[in-house]
């Protein structure tokens, strides 16, 4: 059966570091980094990558859209 | 060709509305000039035309919804009186400040405050030194007859798009209300969508197509040296509008010793002053500002150089006088008459304010 | 297999919307503001419309709408936007016409405009965004805002007997017979905002089918107005505002619920 495979990339100078995307992440994905960006934001990053699955749920509600999302199908 | 009827002052203007092709009306009943809306739903031009009438649900949103018609390059209009139009003076402000083409007619009564029904030109320092915030003006025409109110419609939209600015045009209730002959002119056909998008389609909001960037309407400017920009581009339309735009007329005044200036009802008023005073042995003579804004000042100035003393003749306690001043530099005496309160002015009066103020 | 072998152009799934400029959006972070453009631009995308549609921002802190939104738009005095555009929708019949408004926008200084297009069913779609203050000019209390809740100008909280009760502009307009559909959604987490998207497409596609005045609530938060991190604010939303400002369908197909 076929699982999928996701990533996100963040726009690090776009994150606001404003953690809404992390509740609504179901595996846990993103964390937030102890640097900070350009304007003095921490910001969101795969801290758990192999977990995820590219469903979107972050970059949705994101307000500043600040992530885009990848998925591939691999065979089981 | 055209077509000769006796209508009211506020029918003309609504009639030529139609005839000049505009695209929308936006008002609210007031008086005196409640006539225009009624006449524009009673003509059906949506029949006519495909003009949209509207009556808003106040002033205030009346000329919001000129600016947003504006705002997409069609022709619009609103009208209303003094204290309406003090409600409209946010929104004229905005019309200014967007560089929006639209045209508001007031017709003007006593005031200030609820004031009354009655005409005055009491509305003179709202309509020429702003009425509405910043630094912007407008280009002001004061029609003195029937046949004005329906002419300057057309001429008032043509100067609002030479310039994308909005055009006041200045009438009272004594010009609103009366009935005199008038020449309409033939039907001019409303642009299509089409023709509004190839003449405005590089600054109106229409829908951003594929051919070019987005457009934006708006009188913010965040950042004060685009601000200081927007001002003086603006400054610059009403200094062309001087040089090339500016209107009046003259009434018997190449040999007068003493000269009225008045706009408006009190013109018609003051050319009968000006007869009897001729009938009388003194040598009187007319200026009539056509645009209050730009002002006839060099005009005035150059006449200055000739007559004795200005009587100002107004329908207020003094508005337009303190420009007749300004313009004429102290080289002569200047002084004002006028009634308030929506009396009317008689030729007799005004004569004889002539004789005491100004020729003692 | 590792990320960068997912993160492939061929791959992506989600991205911001082409509609939306490059300009960074002026909103503080975690703005439901923010969002609500993404979906609202995503919907006139996705339905090819945006050459025929126009915009119309408010005074407030989305008055900046224009620098984020690849669309025409013209921006509104106070309160007015839908007064503006109701005369776009009328000089042009066939366009998709919407207002973006705030809660003091529409529900303090554009009650009359708001009621007045509401009630003549203008064929425009009204996007009200609603978090119960008055975020641009430093977080003032609006009519919306909860009884007991402070701001700063009603630093002891709301008081309901000298300021009135928080208003349900919503629910008021939904009596009006021209108003065919009204709903109150939120952006917050994923759900809703998936919910958000279809609410906002839906009245769209009511303008396309020229039904009369579509009006879409965004209960959102203001975290820099209500003093507390995004995420605290957007548990406060759940727990407070809520309970008042129920989401969910309120007319649909011109029919109330």
């Amino acid at each position: 059966m076929a699982k999928v495979k996701g990533a996100i990339v963040v726009d690090t100078e776009a994150c606001k570091g404003c953690e809404v995307c992390i509740p609504v992440c179901p595996e846990d994905v993103i964390g937030m980094t102890s640097t900070v960006n350009r304007k003095g934001y921490h910001y969101a990053y795969m801290n758990n990558p192999e977990a995820c699955t590219g469903c979107t749920n972050c970059a949705i509600v994101c307000p500043d859209r600040a992530i885009s999302v990848y998925r591939v199908k691999v065979s089981a | 060709m055209s077509e000769l009827k006796l209508m009211k002052g506020n029918e003309a203007l609504a009639e030529a509305a139609i005839r000049a092709g505009v695209d929308a009306y936006f008002g609210y009943p007031i008086t005196p000039q409640s006539e225009v809306i009624e006449y524009l739903m009673t003509e059906r031009p949506e029949e006519r035309t495909g003009m949209v009438v509207l009556q808003a649900e106040s002033e205030i949103a009346a000329i919001n919804m000129v600016y947003g018609a504006a705002s997409t390059g069609k022709k619009v209009m609103t009208s209303s009186s003094s204290p309406g139009i003090s409600l409209k003076l946010e929104g004229i402000s905005y019309l200014a400040g967007a560089e929006l083409p639209s045209v508001i007619v007031n017709v003007v009564r006593g005031g200030p405050g609820l004031g009354t029904i009655q005409p005055s030109q009491a509305d003179y320092f709202q309509s020429v030194k702003g009425g509405g915030h910043g630094d912007y003006k407008l280009y002001v025409l004061a029609p003195s007859s029937v046949q004005e109110m329906a002419d300057f419609v057309e001429d008032a939209f043509n100067i609002a798009f030479k310039y994308r600015a909005p055009v006041l045009i200045l009438s009272d209730g004594l010009i609103g209300q009366m009935m005199e002959k008038v020449n309409l002119k033939d039907q001019q056909e409303r642009l299509t969508d089409e023709e509004v998008i190839k003449q405005n389609g590089d600054w109106a909001t229409t829908g951003k197509t594929k051919n070019r960037e987005r457009n934006i309407i708006t009188s913010l400017d965040l950042q004060s040296e685009k601000m200081e920009a927007r001002v003086r581009r603006l400054m610059k339309k009403y200094e062309q509008m001087e040089q090339e735009d500016m209107r009046y007329e003259e009434f018997q005044t190449e040999d007068a010793d003493y000269l009225f200036v008045a706009y408006g009802s009190s013109a018609r008023i003051a050319q009968k002053a000006v007869q009897l005073a001729r009938a009388k042995g003194i040598k009187a003579g007319l200026l009539r500002p056509i645009t209050l804004f730009p002002y006839p000042k060099k005009v005035l100035f150059d006449l200055a150089d000739q007559v004795k003393g200005i009587l100002s003749v107004e329908l207020n306690a003094g508005q337009m006088v303190e420009d007749v001043r300004l313009s004429v530099e102290h080289k002569v005496p200047v002084e004002h008459f006028g009634r308030t309160g929506g009396i009317i002015h008689t030729p007799e009066e005004v004569l004889e304010a002539l004789e005491q103020k100004i020729i003692k | 297999m590792n990320a960068l072998d997912i993160i492939k152009p061929e791959n992506q799934v989600f991205c911001k919307s082409k509609l939306m400029t490059d300009t960074t959006l002026s909103y503080c972070p975690g703005c439901g503001h923010g969002t609500a453009h993404n979906l609202a631009m995503e919907v006139i995308d996705e339905m090819g419309i945006s050459e025929d549609t126009i915009g119309v921002a408010p005074v407030g802190c989305s008055v900046l709408a224009y620098d984020f939104m690849n669309i025409d738009i013209t921006q509104a005095a106070h309160g007015r936007a839908p007064a503006v555009a109701t005369a776009i929708a009328r000089t042009w019949p066939e366009k998709y016409v919407f207002t973006y408004q705030g809660d003091g926008d529409l529900a303090a200084i554009g009650t009359a405009e708001t009621i007045h297009a509401c009630n003549r069913g203008e064929n425009i779609v009204i996007i009200f965004v609603n978090n119960g203050i008055y975020g641009m000019t430093g977080g003032q209390m609006a009519p919306t805002t909860l009884e007991g809740m402070r701001s700063s100008t009603s630093p002891y909280g709301r008081e309901i007997k000298s300021m009135g009760s928080p208003l349900k502009m919503t629910e008021l307009v939904a009596n009006l017979p021209g108003v065919h559909y009204v709903t109150r959604q939120s952006v917050h987490t994923h759900k809703h905002a998936r919910k958000a998207k279809k609410a906002i497409k839906k009245a769209f596609e009511n303008t396309r089918l020229k039904k009369g005045l579509s009006f879409v609530e965004i209960v959102s938060n203001c975290n820099s107005g209500w003093k507390m991190t995004p995420l605290e604010s957007n548990i406060w939303m759940e727990e407070h505002m809520f309970p008042y400002f129920p989401l969910g369908d309120i007319k649909v197909n011109g029919i109330l619920k």
